[in-house]
């Protein structure tokens, strides 16, 4: 889908990027999470610190890789460490304040299923499972998840819960922004062309939208310009 | 101490063993995998933090009874359909799972390495996966605070890929080492395939050397980590694992591809 130059992916990245700061340490996860770090740090965020949970510390890699671990990483970090290092010292240790999560299903408390869909001993589709989300979950202060909206995704009852919501500050999607009010996921923005109803109706719960709904900025040229500039190793594209 | 992939397989691997084949994204072991099929090793339990195209092919060939992992991917590709197929549908066999978090898994591997009988972080505090994976909770005795206690990993063998080795078996990697040593020290036995073997192993910055007297087999296998790479050597086949998944997308299409490139041929190095 393209509106006015640029696809709803692309919009939900640079919004994902815009919450990096200059001084942010963010743990990335491979997909989306990845090109919206790299995205930040090609823009208004260039000493942006990102943690591959493949050991990589202040990886720098010149095109998005298509793992958590190809050699460019390991070859642009400032320090490689071993993985129980990793979440031993760095993660557990509470040195990494951002952590980015995607999933299968979210809920409207931020808890997130990325293990199975269906029950858990008959399933319907096996997703990979948790990996680092359990305790990037609770471990870092800011979680930030991106997930593109449809009611498959924004359930009303996950399948699993596989990581917990109580540190999720905001979910990015590709109709807008959610962010826990009270403790439940509302909807505070929208991306340019899309209703609120859009959202509600892609949104398997009944969804709290906030007064102040406010518009998100568009992609400047610049922010489009450098994530077409990142290009994954490999044939696999990110969108 | 050096031999042939074959003998070290057949040797070291036996039927209802508990394996483990690490190497995070970097490393992968997957001409040792390929030897496990060729050999016809069954009731295998392997354990893996990410088991990625290499265990897609053990569990599609039948070798294994149960999976220890967690995280079950092509990573940046997505599903594993083999592995999904055997949980979803039980083919070729039906797959026990015991799944964890990274943290919990390599905890567990931390553990094995020191010879504790269990690993302690601060992790599986709520969700679904505590009620199903071995995790209890434990008091600390200074602060009373609650943590979880993961019993240890003690595979029969640990496989990994390194660099190099030198003749008398010592081997040496670098680049992302994600559990590679610990593996090898939580295992029974242990084998190690390489790039190479040199006279002497010049010291690097960064670099592990794993000593020779905690493997029981170092293999040569050159180009044994692809489609997974050897930071040095090659780097990793991007394109093979997008590849993959129209691979292992059908059963009879994997089944001819793993007779055409696995079955059909020797190990590369004997």
């Amino acid at each position: 889908m393209t509106t006015n130059g640029y696809s709803a992916d692309e919009m939900m990245a640079v919004e994902a990027a815009r919450r990096l700061d200059n001084d942010t340490v963010c743990f990335v996860g491979i997909g989306l999470p990845s090109v919206a770090a790299n995205l930040a740090r090609r823009t208004h965020a260039p000493d942006c610190v990102l943690v591959y949970e493949s050991g990589t510390i202040g990886a720098k890699p010149s095109s998005l890789p298509l793992s958590i671990g190809d050699g460019e990483l390991a070859e642009t970090a400032d320090a490689v460490v071993s993985v129980p290092e990793m979440f031993a010292y760095w993660l557990q240790g509470r040195r990494i304040g951002v952590g980015f999560l995607g999933a299968a299903q979210v809920d409207r408390r931020g808890n997130l299923n990325s293990t199975v869909i269906g029950d858990y001993d008959m399933p319907k589709v096996r997703l990979p499972g948790a990996g680092g989300a359990p305790e990037i979950a609770t471990s870092v202060e800011n979680v930030f998840v991106m997930l593109r909206h449809s009611p498959r995704a924004f359930v009303e009852t996950l399948d699993f819960m596989t990581s917990v919501g109580d540190n999720v500050r905001v979910v990015v999607t590709d109709l807008g922004i959610l962010q826990p009010r009270a403790g439940e996921l509302t909807l505070v923005g929208i991306h340019p062309g899309v209703e609120i109803d859009d959202v509600s109706g892609a949104t398997g719960w009944n969804l709290r939208v906030a007064h102040d709904v406010h518009e998100t900025v568009p992609p400047t040229a610049e922010e489009l310009a450098a994530l077409r500039a990142l290009e994954t190793r490999g044939s696999a594209g990110w969108q | 101490m050096i031999a042939p992939l074959a003998d070290a397989v057949e040797e070291l691997v036996r039927d209802g063993d508990i394996v483990a084949l690490e190497g995070f994204t970097h490393l992968i072991p997957h001409a040792a995998g390929h030897e496990l099929i060729r050999r016809n090793k069954r009731d295998l339990t392997l354990v893996r933090m990410t088991p990625d195209i290499v265990y897609d092919q053990l569990i599609g060939m039948g070798c294994a009874r149960k999976l220890v992992f967690s995280w079950g991917g092509n990573p940046g590709v997505g599903s594993l359909h083999r592995f999904r197929d055997a949980v979803e549908h039980g083919w070729p066999r039906p797959l026990e799972l015991e799944e964890h978090s990274h943290a919990g898994m390599a905890a567990a591997y931390a553990a094995g390495a020191s010879n504790l009988p269990f690993g302690v972080l601060r992790g599986y505090l709520a969700g679904d996966l505590p009620a199903r994976t071995r995790v209890e909770p434990i008091i600390c005795p200074f602060t009373g605070e609650q943590l979880a206690a993961v019993p240890a990993l003690r595979p029969d063998v640990g496989i990994v890929h390194a660099q190099r080795a030198d003749r008398r078996g010592n081997a040496q990697l670098w680049g992302i080492l994600g559990v590679q040593k610990e593996v090898v020290l939580a295992s029974t036995r242990s084998i190690v395939t390489v790039e190479e073997i040199v006279d002497e192993l010049e010291p690097r910055p960064g670099a592990v050397v794993v000593p020779s007297w905690v493997i029981d087999a170092v293999a040569l296998a050159p180009g044994g980590a692809h489609p997974s790479y050897a930071h040095g050597y090659y780097e990793r086949d991007n394109d093979f694992y997008v590849a993959w998944d129209a691979i292992s997308r059908d059963r009879e299409h994997f089944r001819e591809w793993m007779q055409q490139h696995v079955l059909g041929v020797a190990a590369t190095a004997a």
